[in-house]
């Protein structure tokens, strides 16, 4: 083995570059949607009346039974014949942040679930009602317990973010493709890429690690 | 769509079943070893199948797919597509195995090690008799999970060319401008596949739940 392709690797870093920011921007848009979105699920899978609530279960399980590049290819060569088209790019982050929102909607309720009903109780003996028991009581220990798992689903969506290059949209494996491709350097190109999706998890590994802390530490 | 194209569904079923069942059926045993590596602490070796087990569950599957494709030939290694496929596959449910594996053993209660010790059984013989049989049994819900997330990802298989449910759906989508039809009855094999495995599971823990009831 020779370091001659990580030299054509290094001399092409702009353009793997540009890929890791593409995915980076991807990661963090679609997490913040998936949040988002997976939270206002959850809200109404434990809220909500029962005729919204069914359906709604029965999509999720949908959802998390189908393999994300199905659903990718669905999103994007599919619903043009709705009538509906999207830009790779569009189309991406929508199926990466309907996919892992139904994760991030069942993993909130699995949190919500094991919390003992005490404090609930209790706050509410001491006069807590409304917005403020829900914010100050019921949700802070159902993020802080949920936290390590979000950062699991976090790092699914870096993983499932190389899916895209399907697509075409132009991340990380993708432009590990193009310069394997024109240089005929696969082994140190892809090399290159996994080490940035390796640094990118540990990335999120270290920011739960730190989140945990603060949550033990406020118990 | 026209009955050849649902045959052609099946068939990638069937390649998408065959590839992932192999895959899995590699990967479980690897997976038990590199964990069996790391619980007995094996000087050097653990620290690396640490390294190694954190980059893989790290790398998308499809990276990792047109790695295993595009560069082993570059070392002098040739593989059929299908076989890169299997390897890609393996190797990433081995990284998880490993973990769930571990997982099993690090939870498993240490006076039962003892009092084999105390019986004077040697170490493959309490691994043989003691650990494995109860490890199989408690690592079974994870191991099941992460067969059907073996399956969601095994699309990446579609990347190298390799016809699976996916790439047949593709195939006929794009030639009949209809990518809706052969879609939706993809969604639904993949829902019979991962509906099975969970049912099975199931089926699997009521009875053991029934055996130890009796």
């Amino acid at each position: 083995m020779n370091f001659h392709g990580f030299e054509i690797v290094w001399s092409q870093r702009d353009e793997m570059l540009s890929g890791l920011a593409l995915t980076l921007q991807i990661v963090v848009i679609s997490s913040a949607l998936a949040g988002i979105v997976g939270f206002a699920a959850f809200w109404l899978l434990v809220q909500g009346r029962s005729s919204i609530v069914r359906p709604m279960k029965t999509a999720i399980d949908l959802i998390r039974a189908v393999p994300f590049m199905l659903l990718c290819y669905l999103i994007y060569y599919g619903l043009p014949s709705l009538g509906v088209t999207f830009s790779n790019m569009t189309a991406g982050v929508t199926a990466l942040t309907i996919y892992n929102a139904a994760y991030v909607a069942e993993l909130l309720r699995g949190s919500w679930k094991a919390q003992p009903p005490e404090a609930n109780e209790a706050a509410r003996a001491l006069g807590f009602h409304g917005w403020k028991l829900v914010t100050r009581i019921i949700l802070p220990p159902v993020f802080l317990d949920a936290v390590p798992m979000l950062g699991n689903q976090m790092i699914q969506v870096i993983k499932d973010s190389a899916f895209l290059v399907i697509i075409t949209v132009q991340e990380l494996t993708y432009s590990a493709n193009e310069i394997q491709a024109t240089y005929y350097v696969p082994f140190a190109s892809f090399i290159c890429a996994i080490l940035f999706y390796w640094i990118l998890c540990l990335g999120v590994e270290g920011g739960v690690r730190s989140l945990v802390r603060v949550a033990e530490s406020r118990r | 769509m026209t009955t050849i194209d649902y045959l052609a569904l099946l068939a990638g079923a069937g390649n998408t079943i065959a590839i992932s069942a192999i895959a899995i059926v590699l990967g479980s045993p690897l997976g038990l070893m590199l964990a069996l590596i790391r619980w007995a602490k094996v000087p050097g070796l653990d620290g690396l199948v640490a390294i190694l087990v954190s980059l893989l569950r790290a790398t998308p599957s499809v990276t990792l797919m047109l790695l295993v494709y595009f560069a082993l030939p570059v070392l002098g290694i040739e593989l059929p597509r299908v076989v890169a496929a299997v390897s890609t596959l393996a190797l990433g449910s081995m990284a998880y195995n490993c973990e769930i594996w571990r997982g099993a053993l690090l939870t498993f209660p240490k006076d039962q090690l003892d009092a084999a010790k105390a019986f004077g059984m040697r170490r493959n013989l309490r691994l043989q008799h003691i650990i494995l049989p109860q490890l199989v049994r408690s690592a079974l819900p994870a191991l099941v999970n992460e067969m059907t997330l073996l399956i969601k990802v095994s699309p990446a298989i579609a990347v190298i060319g390799v016809t699976d449910v996916t790439r047949a759906a593709v195939r006929i989508g794009a030639s009949t401008y209809q990518p809706v039809p052969p879609f939706t009855v993809a969604l639904l094999i993949y829902l019979a596949i991962i509906g099975a495995l969970v049912l099975a599971q199931r089926l699997f823990e009521n009875r053991q739940l029934a055996g130890n009831a009796a």
